[in-house]
C-alpha cells in the first residue's frame, strides 16, 4: 500500500508540473488555434532566469525568503516578456496565414531560443540553488512525499484557483473566453483581440515560468534543453484533456502524470512513454476531442 | 506583408558560393589540418564542446611555440549533433577539406557511422568518449583509437567493485537507454549472470531529460536492492541521487565514467556524497591533469566539462605522434602510438593494436567532501 | 517628423530588447565559485543590433509602400516563384528548364567534391520524404507529426532483413516501401475519426512509440547501439570504393526523385488526387459528393508512408549505420517544415523547400556555433515573409469564357 501511495504522489508531482505548462498551450490554442511549440522554451527561459537571479542574489547574501520571492517574480516577468515578444515577432504577422505556417514559425522559434540560451550561457548542466530546504516536521513522511513535492502541489493548486478566478470574473478573462468562442464576434462587441492574445501569451508564459522554477528547484539542475521534452509532454496532456479547455488541461496532466508513474512502478520504466502515448490514442479513439473537449459540430 | 526575399536569396546564394569555394581556397599545404568532430549544438552539446576547448587549448599552445616540425596546426571544427546521418556528412566534409587527423566523434553511434569514411581515406581518428566495444574489438576499424576504456572493461569493474569490495549482493541496474549507457548496463547484467556473483533485482531504462525520477526511485526501494549500478551520463545520475536523497534512500550508487565528472558533484551537491564511480586511473597527482585544468580556466574562465581530460590527452597523443613520425600517414602514426608512451592528463599512455589506450587502467572513486577520491 | 518618430520607436524597441535579454545575455554566474560576471558589453551590442535591425526593416517597409504596385492586386508572389510558374506553364520553356536541371544534376558530382555530392544526396532524400508527406499534409490536409516513423520502418526493414537473412538492397527496396505503407494503414485506422490537431498529436505519439520500441526492444533491433556495416547499394554484384559508391547513390537518388515526382504528379491529377484535395478543403461537402472518406484517407496515409519507407531503405544503405537517434520528433518537424515552407501541395515547392532546409544547415557550417541559431531565425523569417510557402500551388482553375456577342453594327 505504501508503494501505491508513493507512486501516486510522484504521479501527482509530475502531473502538477505538466499542468502548469499545459495551461499555456491550451490557452493559446483556445484563442488562436496555434500549437505553440516554443512554449517549452519559455518554460526553460523562466527556469534559467530564476536560476540566474537566485544565484546572483545568494552571492550578494540576500536571505532565502527574499531570494525565492524575487527570483520567482523575475522568472514570471521575464518569461512573460518573452512570450509577449515572441507572439509579436513570430505569430502576429501570420494571423491570417495558412494554418500550418505559424506552426513552422513556432518550430523555428523553438530552435532559435534553445541555441540563444546555449550561446549566451552554457551547454553544461548547472546546479540550481536549493530554494526550498527540507522542513523539520515533514521528516517522518519524507520517504513518501518530500517538501518540494508539497510546495509544487500547493503552488499548482493556488495558481489554478487564481487562474480560474481571473478567467471567470475579470474583464480580461471574460474577453479571453469571448475571443476563444468567436474571434469575429468578439471584435464586433468591442474587444481588442490583439490585446487579448497578448494577455493570453503573458499569462501562459508566466505559468510556464513558475513550472520551470519549481521543477528546477525540485531536481536541482538546469540546462538549455530541458524545455523540449517537457513541452511535448505538456502538449500531450493538453490534447488528452481536450485542447482549448482549461479544466481539461489540468485533468489531462494529472492523468498523464499518474499513468507514467504507475507504468514505471508496476510495469517498466522502459515503456513509460509508450504507455503514455498508447493511453492517449485509446482515449482519443473513444473520445475524439479529448476528455473534456467540446465536441465541435460543424455547421453546414 | 510584402518584403523582398530576393535579398535573402542573394545572401543565401552568396553563403552557398562561399561554402563551395572554401575547400578550393584552402589547398595550401603548410599547415597540419586537425579535425574536431562531435555534437556542438542540440541536446548533447555539453558532451561535445569541452573536446573542442581541449583541442583549442593544446593547439594554441603548440602553435605559440611555432607549431610542429615547423608547421602550424589548423583546426577544422565540425558539428555532427551526435546523429549518424549528419556524422557521415561531417566526416566527408572533413575528408574533403583535407583533415589529416581527427579528434572525435563523441557518441558511439555517430562514430560508427563516420568510421567507414575515415577508413577509406586512411585518416587517424581518436575519440575521447566513444566506448562501444565494436569500435576496437571487432577489428573493423584499424584507424580508430580512443583514450577511454571500452564498455567491456567497465561493466565488470563496476560489478566487481559493488559485490567484492562493498559486499552488496542485490543489484538494481539502471540505464539511460542511450548508446553509451545501455550496452554498459547490459554488459553488467550479463557479467552478474555469468559469474553468479550477486543477483539482479531490477533492470530498467529511464528516459533521459524527463523532469522527475521519483517513480523509478520508489521502484528501486521496492525492489529491495542494496546497490544501484547506473549506466549513463551525469545529468541523469545527479537527478536520481538527488531524488534518492529526498526519499531518504540509503542504497549505494555505483556508476561509470560518464558520471566520474566534476559537473556531477557540482550539480548533485550534497546528494553526491558517497557515490562511487569508475574512472580512468587517478590523475589527482598527475601534473598534466592539473595543468590542463588550469589552462582551460585561464582561457575560458570556467572549469572544463565532460571528456575534457580525454580529449586533451588524445590531442597531445596525436600531435606527439605527428611530431615523432614527421608525417600524418596512418601507418607512421600508428607505429608511434603503439610504441611510445606519452604523458597526458589521463596518465602515461600508449595504444594496443586494437586502438585502446594502455595505461589508462581503472580506479574506483568515491565522492568525499565534494571531491572524487580514489577508494582505498 | 516621420523619421524622428521612427527613431524614437527604434530606440524604445532596442531598450525593450536590452531588458528582455538582460538576464540571459548580460549576467553569467558560476554557482560553485559563487561569482557573477556582468557582461555589459553584450547589452550594448544588443541595443545597437536591435536598433539597426529595426531601422532596416522599417526602411524596407517604407520603400515597399512607396513603390508602385506592379503586379495585379492580391498577387503576392515572389518574382522567382512567378517566374517558375510561367516557365512551367509554357511547354517549350518547361522542356528547356527541365533540360537545364537535368544537365546540372548529371554533372554536379563531377564538378563538386564528394562532400558536396554526399550532402546533395541527403537533400534529395528529403525531397522524396517531403513529397511523401506532401501527399498526407499538402493534398489530403491531414497533419502528420510522426512521419519519421515510416522512415524508420524502411531503414530498419533493410538493416534487419540484411542482417538476419542477407537480403540485398534491391530486394528490400520494395519490401521496405510496402511494409511502411502497411504501417501507414495501421496508423490510419484508429485515427480516422480524429481531426486537425488531435490527429497531429496521435501521429506524434505513434512516431515516438515506434522509436521507443526500437530503443527498448534490444533483441529485435539491437537497441541504441544500432546496426552497423549495412551494405551500400550494389549494381549487379559490382563492388565500388567509397567515392564511386557515393556517386552511385547520388544517381540512384536522382532516379528515385524523378520517379517520385512523376508518380506524385500523376496522382495529383487523378481521381484520387482530386478526392484528397476535396477532402482537405471540406470534409463534409466531400462526403456529400459521394467520396469514401475512409478509403481516401487510408490511401493517403499508406501512399505517403510508402515513399518514406523507400527513402528509409536508401538511408540505411547510404549511412551504413543506423540507430534510433536518427528518428526523433525533430526529424518529423523538419520534414513538415519542408512541405510548409516549400508551399503545401506544390511539387516544385517541396523540392525547393527540401533543398533549402537541408542544404542550409550544411552551408551555415561557416557560421560554426551560430549555425542552428541562424537556422531557427531563418525558418521564422521565411514563414513571416512567405506564409503561403516559397512556391504556392497553382490552383487548377477553369474559366468559362462566354463567347463575346457578335458586334452589333
Amino acid at each position: 500500500m505504501d508503494y501505491f501511495i508513493e507512486l501516486f504522489f510522484s504521479g501527482l508531482t509530475r502531473g502538477s508540473i505538466y499542468a502548469l505548462i499545459a495551461l499555456g498551450y491550451t490557452m493559446v490554442y483556445g484563442i488562436i488555434g496555434l500549437i505553440n511549440f516554443a512554449h517549452g522554451e519559455i518554460y526553460m527561459i523562466g527556469a534559467f532566469t530564476a536560476f540566474i537571479v537566485a544565484t546572483v542574489l545568494s552571492v550578494y547574501g540576500f536571505p532565502l525568503v527574499s531570494i525565492v520571492i524575487i527570483s520567482g517574480l523575475a522568472a514570471v516577468v521575464w518569461a512573460s516578456s518573452y512570450g509577449y515578444t515572441i507572439e509579436k515577432i513570430a505569430y502576429k504577422p501570420l494571423r491570417h496565414a495558412p494554418r500550418l505556417s505559424p506552426l513552422i514559425s513556432a518550430i523555428g522559434m523553438s530552435i532559435f531560443l534553445q541555441n540563444y540560451v546555449l550561446l549566451a550561457q552554457t551547454s553544461d548542466f548547472l546546479p540550481f540553488p536549493t530554494l526550498f530546504p527540507d522542513l523539520e516536521f515533514m521528516e517522518p513522511i519524507a520517504h513518501i512525499i518530500g517538501t518540494t513535492d508539497v510546495i509544487i502541489l500547493v503552488t499548482t493548486i493556488v495558481v489554478m484557483v487564481l487562474l480560474t478566478l481571473i478567467i471567470k470574473f475579470t474583464k480580461i478573462g471574460k474577453a479571453m473566453r469571448a475571443t476563444a468562442q468567436d474571434r469575429t464576434m468578439a471584435t464586433l462587441v468591442g474587444i481588442n483581440v490583439n490585446n487579448v492574445i497578448s494577455a493570453t501569451f503573458i499569462v501562459g508564459s508566466g505559468l510556464a515560468a513558475i513550472g520551470g522554477m519549481l521543477v528546477a528547484a525540485h531536481i536541482g539542475q538546469i540546462n538549455f534543453y530541458i524545455g523540449f521534452l517537457a513541452g511535448i509532454k505538456a502538449f500531450t496532456a493538453a490534447v488528452l484533456g481536450g485542447i482549448g479547455s482549461i479544466p481539461g488541461a489540468v485533468l489531462g496532466s494529472f492523468v498523464l502524470g499518474l499513468t507514467e508513474s504507475f507504468a514505471t512502478g508496476y510495469v517498466s520504466s522502459d515503456y513509460e512513454d509508450v504507455f503514455a502515448f498508447s493511453l492517449l490514442v485509446l482515449i482519443l479513439i473513444f473520445k475524439p476531442s479529448g476528455l473534456l473537449g467540446r465536441a465541435s459540430n460543424e455547421k453546414v | 506583408m510584402k518584403v523582398n526575399l530576393r535579398g535573402k536569396l542573394l545572401t543565401t546564394a552568396a553563403c552557398a558560393l562561399l561554402a563551395l569555394s572554401a575547400p578550393a581556397l584552402g589547398v595550401a599545404g603548410d599547415t597540419i589540418k586537425f579535425g574536431v568532430a562531435g555534437p556542438h549544438s542540440g541536446d548533447l552539446a555539453s558532451y561535445g564542446l569541452p573536446s573542442v576547448n581541449a583541442a583549442k587549448v593544446v593547439i594554441d599552445k603548440v602553435n605559440a611555440k611555432g607549431g610542429i616540425n615547423g608547421k602550424k596546426v589548423e583546426m577544422l571544427i565540425e558539428d555532427d549533433v551526435c546523429k549518424p546521418e549528419i556524422a557521415t556528412n561531417t566526416a566527408t566534409k572533413l575528408v574533403s577539406d583535407g583533415a589529416e587527423v581527427v579528434l572525435g566523434h563523441i557518441c558511439s553511434g555517430a562514430t560508427k557511422a563516420a568510421m567507414p569514411i575515415y577508413k577509406n581515406a586512411k585518416i587517424l581518428v581518436m575519440s575521447p568518449s566513444a566506448t562501444s566495444d565494436e569500435l576496437t574489438l571487432s577489428g573493423d576499424y584499424p584507424n580508430f583509437f580512443r583514450t577511454i576504456a571500452p564498455n567491456a572493461a567497465q561493466s565488470p569493474a563496476m560489478i566487481d567493485f559493488a559485490v567484492d569490495k562493498l559486499g552488496l549482493k542485490k543489484i538494481a541496474i539502471i540505464h539511460d537507454k542511450g548508446d553509451y549507457g545501455k550496452p554498459l548496463a547490459e554488459g553488467a547484467k550479463k557479467y552478474v549472470e555469468k559469474t553468479g556473483k550477486g543477483q539482479v533485482v531490477l533492470f530498467e531504462g529511464i528516459t533521459p531529460g524527463a523532469m522527475d525520477y521519483s517513480a523509478i526511485v520508489q521502484k528501486i526501494k521496492q525492489s529491495g536492492a542494496d546497490v544501484v549500478v547506473f549506466g549513463g551520463y551525469h545529468p541523469e545520475a545527479s537527478k536520481i541521487v538527488t531524488i534518492m536523497k529526498k526519499k531518504r534512500l540509503k542504497t549505494k550508487f555505483v556508476s561509470d565514467d560518464g558520471v566520474k565528472d566534476d559537473t556531477f558533484i557540482k550539480v548533485a551537491g550534497d546528494a553526491a556524497e558517497g557515490v562511487y564511480a569508475a574512472g580512468p586511473q587517478d590523475n589527482s597527482n598527475n601534473p598534466q591533469a592539473a595543468e590542463a585544468r588550469a589552462e582551460h580556466k585561464a582561457k575560458f574562465g570556467s572549469d572544463p566539462g565532460a571528456f575534457y581530460d580525454g580529449a586533451y590527452a588524445a590531442t597531445v597523443a596525436i600531435l606527439n605522434a605527428i611530431e615523432k613520425s614527421g608525417s600524418t600517414k596512418l601507418a607512421d602514426l600508428k607505429k608511434v602510438l603503439e610504441t611510445e608512451k606519452v604523458a597526458t592528463p589521463v596518465g602515461n599512455i600508449s595504444f594496443d593494436k586494437n586502438g585502446d589506450a594502455v595505461g589508462v587502467g581503472f580506479s574506483m572513486y568515491v565522492v568525499e567532501n565534494g571531491k572524487y577520491v580514489v577508494v582505498k | 517628423m516621420v523619421l524622428l518618430k521612427e527613431f524614437k520607436k527604434a530606440l524604445l524597441t532596442s531598450l525593450w530588447f536590452v531588458f528582455l535579454t538582460f538576464p540571459i545575455v548580460v549576467i553569467k554566474v558560476d554557482p560553485i565559485e559563487r561569482t557573477v560576471f556582468w557582461r555589459w558589453q553584450n547589452a550594448f551590442y544588443m541595443a545597437v543590433g536591435t536598433f539597426s535591425i529595426y531601422l532596416l526593416v522599417k526602411f524596407y517597409q517604407h520603400r515597399k509602400e512607396n513603390q508602385p504596385k506592379s503586379s495585379d492586386a492580391g498577387e503576392n508572389k515572389l518574382p522567382i516563384s512567378s517566374l517558375i510558374h510561367r516557365i512551367l506553364l509554357n511547354p517549350v520553356q518547361r522542356n528547356i528548364f527541365i533540360g537545364i536541371v537535368a544537365a546540372i544534376s548529371i554533372v554536379f558530382p563531377h564538378i563538386f567534391s564528394t562532400y558536396q555530392t554526399n550532402v546533395m544526396t541527403t537533400a534529395l532524400m528529403y525531397v522524396v520524404l517531403g513529397l511523401g508527406l506532401n501527399i498526407v499534409v499538402g493534398l489530403a490536409g491531414l497533419l502528420d507529426l510522426g512521419f519519421v516513423a515510416f522512415y524508420a520502418v524502411g531503414a530498419y526493414t533493410y538493416s534487419l532483413l540484411n542482417l538476419h537473412f542477407g537480403l540485398g538492397f534491391w530486394t528490400v527496396l520494395p519490401i521496405g516501401g510496402l511494409l511502411a505503407a502497411t504501417f501507414g494503414i495501421l496508423l490510419g485506422f484508429p485515427v480516422l475519426r480524429l481531426r486537425g490537431d488531435y490527429l497531429a498529436i496521435v501521429t506524434l505519439g505513434f512516431g515516438e512509440i515506434i522509436r521507443l520500441i526500437l530503443e527498448n526492444w534490444g533483441k529485435f533491433s539491437k537497441g541504441p547501439s544500432g546496426i552497423s556495416n549495412i551494405p551500400r547499394p550494389g549494381f549487379f554484384g559490382m563492388h565500388f570504393n567509397l567515392e564511386q559508391s557515393v556517386l552511385y547513390t547520388y544517381y540512384l537518388m536522382i532516379i528515385l526523385v524523378i520517379v517520385t515526382i512523376f508518380i506524385v504528379n500523376r496522382l495529383q491529377d487523378s481521381r484520387l488526387g482530386r478526392a484528397w484535395i476535396a477532402l482537405r478543403e471540406d470534409e463534409i461537402a466531400c462526403q456529400a459528393m459521394g467520396i469514401d472518406k475512409r478509403k481516401t484517407k487510408l490511401v493517403a496515409f499508406s501512399l505517403g508512408a510508402f515513399w518514406a519507407g523507400i527513402v528509409g531503405v536508401m538511408f540505411a544503405a547510404k549511412t551504413t549505420f543506423i540507430n534510433p537517434a536518427s528518428f526523433t520528433f525533430l526529424e518529423s518537424a523538419i520534414i513538415l517544415s519542408i512541405v510548409v515552407l516549400g508551399g503545401m501541395g506544390s511539387i516544385v515547392g517541396v523540392v525547393f523547400g527540401a533543398l533549402i532546409l537541408i542544404l542550409l544547415p550544411e552551408y551555415l557550417r561557416a557560421l560554426s556555433e551560430y549555425r542552428m541559431l541562424a537556422f531557427g531565425a531563418i525558418l521564422v523569417c521565411m514563414m513571416i515573409f512567405r506564409p503561403q510557402g516559397l512556391i504556392s500551388n497553382i490552383r487548377r482553375t477553369y474559366k468559362f469564357e462566354k463567347k463575346s456577342p457578335p458586334p452589333v453594327r
